[in-house]
């Protein structure tokens, strides 16, 4: 068992990954445009975020051919991520704490 | 049959037994690692909207999209080069996968010369880590950190893909190595997805 996806990555073309990287070019191009949209920076802020995890989606499912293996594997590669990320946001309430100078109780 | 043979087929039995989730134990270290420093990354970049979010004077020191467009643009080229590499080595094109490898090689350094070249920008206009002309020192700090960090994994990514590279045009390594190789390359491109619009586009002096 040298490799468990070595017939996928052999039956996979250039044209998939050429149309993910052309996707990743486009989505990478609209945070540039999202930048100069006039809105406030939280909303700018969760439009960019959005396209930069559908981008990281796409590079790990494709790119990095978690797709093709277990699903075992893809299950536990997501969970985990996603759940230490999520797990860091933790601190936010007390930056806005810091921002508008209340104490944590109101 | 010999104590010491039953003892070695006793630890073969045990080594039958096959990797987790099916995948081949470098690759499986590999996305350990990937796992372990998508930890670090995210522990920097929350630490840094949590002062930016918390910091009424925070700068906004960019005035223009165009270096680190190109410096996107040279990233995202360079995974593609990477897999070019990889479908290569998986052909048995070994002069292929080497050419592919070290194009890959070459766009990252073109990356980190863009890099350093933006940093001397902005040292140049006064920012160091603990000050800027802009408004809170803490901007320098976390800028200099989460880049910094970015171009030692990009430069750390150069030097691997030019060893594996020449190894495997040696008959050292295999194509599974450029594969373990390439998806830390593309973890890296993963990171700068979230860097350009966190540090750099809500950054931008409008």
């Amino acid at each position: 068992m040298t490799t468990t996806t070595a017939n996928e990555h052999k039956s996979n073309g250039i044209g998939k990954d050429l149309g993910v990287y052309l996707c990743l070019l486009a989505l990478a191009g609209l945070q540039f445009v999202i930048a100069y949209q006039n809105i406030d920076a939280s909303q700018m802020f969760w439009r960019m975020l959005t396209v930069a995890c559908v981008e990281a989606a796409l590079a790990a499912l494709f790119f990095m051919h978690l797709w093709t293996e277990k699903r075992s594997f893809l299950w536990f590669v997501a969970i985990f991520a996603v759940g230490v990320l999520l797990g860091m946001q933790y601190g936010w309430t007390d930056a806005f704490r810091m921002l508008v100078g209340a104490p944590f109780s109101k | 049959m010999s104590q010491a043979d039953l003892t070695m087929e006793g630890h073969s039995t045990g080594l039958t037994v096959g990797p987790a989730f099916s995948i081949p134990t470098k690759k499986l270290a590999m996305w350990l690692f990937i796992i372990a420093d998508t930890m670090t990354f995210a522990a920097c970049l929350v630490a840094y909207g949590f002062l930016r979010n918390g910091t009424p004077n925070w700068p906004r020191p960019f005035h223009g999209i165009t270096n680190v467009a190109l410096m996107t643009f040279v990233l995202l080229t360079s995974s593609l080069t990477m897999l070019n590499g990889l479908r290569s080595a998986r052909a048995g094109d070994k002069a292929g996968a080497f050419r592919w490898t070290m194009i890959t090689a070459a766009a990252g350094i073109a990356f980190a010369l863009l890099h350093v070249r933006e940093w001397l920008g902005l040292i140049d206009e006064g920012m160091t880590l603990f000050k800027n002309p802009w408004g809170t020192g803490l901007f320098g700090a976390s800028f200099f950190s989460i880049t910094g960090l970015h171009l030692t994994h990009v430069t750390a990514g150069v030097i691997a893909l030019i060893v594996v590279g020449v190894r495997y045009k040696g008959g050292r390594y295999n194509a599974d190595d450029i594969e373990i190789l390439g998806l830390y390359w593309h973890f890296v491109d993963v990171v700068w997805m979230f860097v350009v619009p966190l540090v750099y586009l809500l950054n931008l002096a409008h």
